[in-house]
């Protein structure tokens, strides 16, 4: 999986990495020549008294030294560039990739959890990348090199080379394998850790009113200590690792010399070799401790790659349509321009329910919102309202039935294409950290000043952000939580009005507006949407009397529809919502 | 779209004296070590051993491969004697791994406990943090500072420690035998140190600026990324995943940039020592060779100075590399105490005798840590004036009278939202607060509360002003309902329970039944045990409501406040948990914020609010008959049933 990952990622960089390749052996090379140049200017130079050569040796290894650094330090700027690049990329893709998620794939990872693997797990991809790029390639051409060298001097002796390195292999492989479940525990852990700081941050009021702040310091704890306990473990096996393998490196010199002896008391080997081959050992030694190095990295690498693919590999459920219709219905209308009539909406036998869920949240809601009018849909809490209006722009995919705007079936539409023709306004007011005009462009990004001031004063929001010091300029903090709730949602108010397209989803919208500015507000942008397809879920009756056609939904189901009138004389479950409003209207 | 603000945020001191700055991190990430200095004092003492050990052993190596060349030499190998040695040899490696292993386990350890205390503090400081804190600073920055900055001290912190350590000893061994073998040939390997140094100092200058960017600009790319994964929603609906990729893209690129910048110039020390190293090699040869023939030196010590330069320049290579690492720990660390330094809520001014306010609580909870270590100032909590008097303040039986005295307010200085705000609540009593949206309704329940502190005027309850009380007392005696409906990851269960932990089963689903949310629960499969993840967003936000409703009902504290309690709730559920409202309301003192009327109708005061200020108070009937604010504000409501269509045809 890391590997894939690694190799998928790097081959964007073929020529920089064949060229960190070449310049690490070159390095490496140099690095090595270093030390038989040092003898020779003892053996040659200074024991033989020849001052010249040593000079002449001098020179040649300033020369291969001036080298060594030179190559080096390309090496380590490429290394830094393709690693950086490779995490820079990854994190583009997770981005890329979580932009297409439905709302159903960002719950099941979680916001913060996505948030942790698009940093945290990416840069420890970009940890091990770097040291692969300045240990592993020399790492091998050491090994090797000394391999064969020992081979070389003596054929016997390296038998212990051979029963050496799959003793290694073995408690590496040991060690690993335990890492790897570990790392990807950690990476876990760290991610609950995160969430539960987010939610100490977004729910601190109700924390600080509730006077929870012990209990939550402990349940923070326990994340804490958990990972800690984590941490200690996959760090206390890594410092067994270490002084495990010196140990097995260093035992098997005390064997050459064991070995070596007798054979050459037997008359089997010379002298020298066993000088040398000790020497050959170390360097083994030194490759094996660099590539050490890279294996302590690559577990926490690779369970970080595995999450990062997890969010990679999963399919978002709802996604363009394989063959999308060749023409939309009717593109973003613009004002002015003639409105297509064919922004009819219409439902036909549609259900749904949650993934896990029992029992489905809507069934066989049939309606036809048609251009021009107004929908509106009440009903209790929890009866689906919410989840209706959300199968519309595909946030969430009916599980049964249709679902068609302006005659096309929404999933035959590009996503794209599909919410262009939605102006939406969320149940929830969410605005982003920026400054009030910057959230307006989000529903109309080239909109100008003016554009921005009358869709404010439709929304009946001209008045605050008037008076706010700095106007449009305002800031605003994450989520909004700098305005009040009926600011908030007139700003999302005005905010879907910039967006100007055929049809409006008004979730909910005038719940956090006193009587008054919610009876202003719509006259307001009633005329404003005369021309569009509108859909309000409401509480209040007062809010939809006018409306074109009510829909009743209890459970799931549309029990009654019709105008207002007709409805107050036909459905008893209307007339009870209205008469509940009246009760609580009218009796003290 | 937010690059302004995240720049804001990302800045830290200023860039005037940031070598100050770096070595007051440093040694203030080493007295974090402090608690640990036993630990410490064993590192270093079992590196001592494994230096001592590990340069030692080849030596007896050599020994023994005397003994073989002896063997070659008088013909016959002496087994027992080579044994011996080798069995000699065998005992030292074991000790050296053994030293290693356990200066690598303490190191690990002190490590860990120090991120975990580092981690500790952070959360504990968000309780101690005003609310503008976060008004100013993304919640993704904080995250990233106790996730990705913390976990880079601790990666940082445990390389450093185990090596940094063995480094220095070995380098001051080598000098030392190095002085011992030849003072002059030592001057000259010392002459390399200088350049060394300067090289070091030189890369780590520059290359510091680009870790601090790298830190920040991991913060402010993990905010932009928790901002826009919270609100993916709205991104979606309104087609600007592209525009969002273009901010994402612009951090991404910052971040990719600084650090490859922060990774090139740090790898760039390492050989360029080695570098250094090796023309001072060069140097003593000729030097020695020189000296050599002049015969003041003899080749076999000449050799053996060459073998311990080898260890000299080695650990200054590696001494080199750490100090590059320490920049991007220094940088992560500065910005961790950035936050635990960032200014607090102040103190409470007056501590009781059994103290159950925050501040006691954090060094409690603390318990393993030392949490006065991690805080710069640790000043106010503890140091609370004790002199202060105030009345008598018993949480267990308030009466509830509350009394607003010339309350003024602003969020941001000079644009006031609350102004000269004077009333008085008598115990028992409900008092509605209504007015146009962003009149100052539910700012005047923070003020209550003490989620923000006056600007003038004092507010007391039960004659005694909130001010002197312990906030964490202060709010035990309230039971709130906040406008934004807010739960946390867990089972619905959980959420009920967290306003009377430990309450039983049985006052649960009564609480539950009373507020409606037993009609819904019993319907989901897992019933209270049903998990809300993600902001709770697998509830309909009225369902959300509900559960808050039942939350503060389980509480049972004397003051009761709803803010909007039942703004997305219909009105037949809304009817039917009514009563249960009128009696959570009975014989406490209630404030409540409603749009809708009838629901304040009853109020025994209500207090009509317009830009920060009261202008009408009364009961219904009184205000009723003033026709004022609050007969328009009522009259709106009935508008919509009658008057819509007249209002519509008159903009016809
Ligand atoms: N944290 C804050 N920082 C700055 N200004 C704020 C903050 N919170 C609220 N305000 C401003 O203070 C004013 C009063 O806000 P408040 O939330 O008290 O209104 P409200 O009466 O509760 O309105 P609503 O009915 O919409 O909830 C508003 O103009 C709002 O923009
Ligand atoms: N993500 C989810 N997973 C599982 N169940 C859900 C999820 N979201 C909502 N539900 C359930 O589906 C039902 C309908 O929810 P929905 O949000 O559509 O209600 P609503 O009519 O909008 O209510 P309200 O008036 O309170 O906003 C509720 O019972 C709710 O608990
Ligand atoms: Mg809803
Ligand atoms: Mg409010």
């Amino acid at each position: 999986m890391l590997i894939g990952l690694m190799a998928r990622l790097l081959s964007a960089h073929k020529g920089s990495v064949v060229a960190i390749v070449v310049l690490q052996l070159v390095q490496a090379t140099a690095n090595l020549l270093l030390p038989t140049l040092n003898a020779a200017i003892i053996d040659d130079g200074i024991i033989a008294g020849d001052k010249g050569e040593i000079l002449h040796l001098g020179g040649w290894m300033a020369g291969i030294a001036a080298v060594q650094v030179i190559t080096a330090i390309a090496a380590g700027y490429l290394g830094a560039v393709v690693a950086m690049e490779i995490g820079g990329q990854l994190r583009q893709e997770l981005f890329a990739k979580v932009q297409s998620f439905s709302s159903q794939e960002v719950g099941v990872f979680g916001a913060p959890s996505l948030v942790t693997r698009a940093t945290n797990d990416v840069a420890q991809i970009q940890n091990l990348a770097i040291l692969v790029f300045v240990m592993l390639i020399a790492a091998p051409a050491i090994f090797i090199g000394g391999i064969v060298l020992a081979v070389h001097q003596d054929v016997v002796l390296s038998w212990i080379v051979v029963v050496v390195i799959p003793v290694l292999t073995v408690i590496m492989t040991v060690i690993v394998r335990r890492l790897i479940p570990l790392y990807r525990q950690g990476q876990g852990l760290l991610d609950r850790i995160g969430r539960v700081l987010r939610e100490q941050i977004i729910g601190a009021n109700v924390i600080r009113g509730f006077v929870r702040q012990d209990h939550e310091i402990r349940r923070f704890d326990e994340a804490n200590k958990e990972l800690t306990r984590n941490n200690l473990q996959s760090a206390l096996l890594v410092a067994a690792m270490m002084p495990m393998i010196m140990f097995v490196v260093n035992l098997s010199s005390v064997f050459v010399v064991w070995f070596g002896g007798h054979r050459i008391d037997a008359g089997e080997m010379r002298l020298g070799a066993l000088t040398a081959f000790i020497a050959y050992i170390l360097q083994i030694l030194i490759a094996i401790m660099m590539a050490m190095y890279v294996f302590m990295t690559a577990p926490r690498a690779a369970a970080c790659a595995e999450r990062i693919r997890e969010v990679l590999d999963t399919e978002p459920a709802i996604a363009d349509p394989a063959t999308p219709v060749g023409t939309v219905p009717a593109g973003p209308v613009h004002a002015g321009k003639p409105v297509p009539s064919g922004s009819t909406v219409e439902f036909r036998n549609v259900s749904f329910a949650y993934p896990g869920a029992e029992a489905p949240v809507l069934d066989g809601v049939s309606f036809t919102a048609r251009t021009g009018t107004t929908t509106a849909i009440i009903g209790a809490t929890g009866s689906g309202k919410t989840t209706l209006l959300n199968l519309l722009p595909r946030f969430l995919d009916a599980t049964a039935g249709g679902i068609s705007i302006g005659g096309h079936n929404v999933r035959a539409m590009p996503l794209e294409d599909l919410r262009d023709l939605i102006a939406l306004v969320p149940q929830q007011s969410y605005l982003f950290t920026g400054t009030v005009a910057e959230n307006l462009r989000v529903g109309s990004p080239a909109a100008a000043g003016p554009e921005l001031w009358q869709a404010l004063e439709a929304a009946q929001a001209a008045d605050f952000v008037r008076a706010l010091p700095l106007g449009l300029e305002a800031p605003v903090s994450q989520g909004g939580t700098n305005f009040s709730g009926g600011e908030r949602q007139r700003l999302c108010i005005a905010r879907a009005l910039l967006k100007n397209a055929p049809v409006y989803l008004f979730d909910d919208s005038f719940s956090a507006l006193d009587y008054g500015t919610d009876v202003r507000l719509r006259a307001a942008i009633e005329p404003l949407l005369r021309s569009a397809t509108v859909l309000i879920v409401a509480e209040r009756v007062s809010t939809i009397v006018d409306a074109g056609l009510i829909l009743v939904l209890e459970d799931g189901h549309v029990v009654a529809q019709g105008t207002h009138s007709e409805l107050m004389e036909s459905s008893p479950s209307y007339q009870e919502i209205a008469d509940s409003q009246l009760v609580l209207e009218e009796t003290p | 779209m937010s690059r302004e603000r995240a720049h804001r945020a990302g800045t830290t001191a200023g860039p005037g004296v940031p070598e100050r700055i770096k070595w007051q991190t440093a040694a203030r990430l080493l007295s974090l070590l402090l608690p640990l200095k036993w630990r410490m004092v064993g590192v270093i003492a079992a590196t001592c051993a494994f230096v001592t050990l590990n340069v030692a052993a080849p030596k007896v190596l050599g020994d023994a491969t005397d003994v073989v060349v002896q063997g070659f030499l008088g013909g016959s190998l002496d087994e027992q004697e080579l044994a011996e040695r080798l069995l000699a040899v065998s005992a030292m490696y074991v000790g050296a791994s053994l030293f290693s292993w356990i200066q690598g386990s303490l190191t690990a350890t002190a490590v860990q406990r120090l991120s975990y205390g580092l981690r500790g503090s952070v959360e504990q400081k968000l309780h101690v943090l005003p609310s503008s804190h976060f008004e100013e600073q993304r919640r993704g920055d904080v995250l990233s500072r106790a996730t990705n900055d913390v976990d880079n001290i601790s990666q940082a912190l445990n390389q450093l420690l185990n090596q940094l350590i063995m480094s220095l000893l070995m380098l001051s061994a080598a000098l030392a035998m190095m002085l011992w073998l030849s003072p002059l040939l030592a001057l000259i390997a010392v002459l390399s140190v200088p350049v060394s140094t300067a090289i070091t100092v030189l890369v780590a200058r520059h290359s510091q600026a680009h870790f601090k960017e790298q830190w920040s600009s991991t913060g402010a790319l993990t905010a932009q990324l928790e901002e826009f994964f919270t609100g993916h929603e709205v991104v979606k609906a309104f087609g600007r995943q592209e525009a969002s990729a273009e901010s994402f893209r612009g951090f991404n690129d910052k971040l990719t940039r600084s650090s490859t910048r922060a990774q090139y110039l740090s790898g760039i020390v390492q050989p360029l020592l080695m570098f250094v190293a090796n023309l001072n090699y060069i140097a003593v040869a000729v030097v020695g060779a020189l000296q050599v023939t002049a015969g003041a030196m003899t080749i076999g010590g000449l050799q053996a100075f060459f073998q311990f330069s080898r260890l000299f320049s080695q650990p200054v290579g590696q001494i080199g590399g750490m100090l590059n690492l320490m920049q991007s720990c220094l940088a992560s660390a500065e910005r961790v105490f950035e936050l635990l330094d960032a200014p607090e809520i102040p103190p409470d001014s007056a501590v009781p005798a059994v103290s159950a306010n925050g501040a006691g609580k954090l060094h409690r909870a603390g318990s393993p840590r030392k949490l006065h270590v991690l805080r710069k100032s640790s000043n106010g909590r503890k140091l609370r004036a004790p002199g202060t008097s105030r009345a008598p303040w018993n949480r267990g039986a308030v009466a509830g009278r509350v009394t607003f005295e010339d309350v003024s307010f602003s969020y941001t200085p000079g644009t006031p939202v609350v102004k000269d705000l004077s009333f008085t609540v008598d115990p028992g009593q409900t008092v509605a607060i209504v007015g146009h949206t962003g009149a100052g309704k539910t700012t005047v329940v923070n003020l209550l509360m003490r989620f923000y502190e006056l600007d003038s005027g004092r507010i007391l309850v039960d004659s005694t002003d909130i001010a002197t009380i312990p906030r964490d007392e202060l709010r035990s005696a309230f039971g709130t309902v906040l406008q934004d409906a807010w739960l946390f990851t867990g089972s619905i269960r959980e959420n009920i329970e967290y306003g009377r932990p430990g309450a039983t089963d049985a006052d649960i689903v009564a609480a539950a039944r009373a507020s409606h949310v037993d009609q819904f629960v019993r319907s989901l499969p897992a019933g209270y045990a049903t998990m809300l993840g993600n902001d709770g967003d697998s509830l309909s936000r009225g369902q959300r409501q509900l559960v808050s409703i039942a939350r503060a009902q389980l509480a049972g504290r004397s003051i009761l406040v709803l803010d909007e309690a039942t703004s997305s709730v219909d009105s037949r559920t809304e009817l039917q948990i009514r009563h249960a409202m009128e009696r959570l309301r009975e014989g406490h003192t209630s404030f409540v914020i409603a749009h809708r009327l009838s629901t304040v109708r009853d109020a025994d005061l209500i207090l009509v609010m317009d830009h920060g200020r009261i202008v009408e108070h009364g009961t219904h009937q009184q205000l009723m008959a003033r026709r004022g604010l609050y007969k328009d504000l009522y009259e709106a409501q009935f508008a919509g049933r009658e008057q819509v269509p007249a209002v519509q045809e008159a903009e016809q």
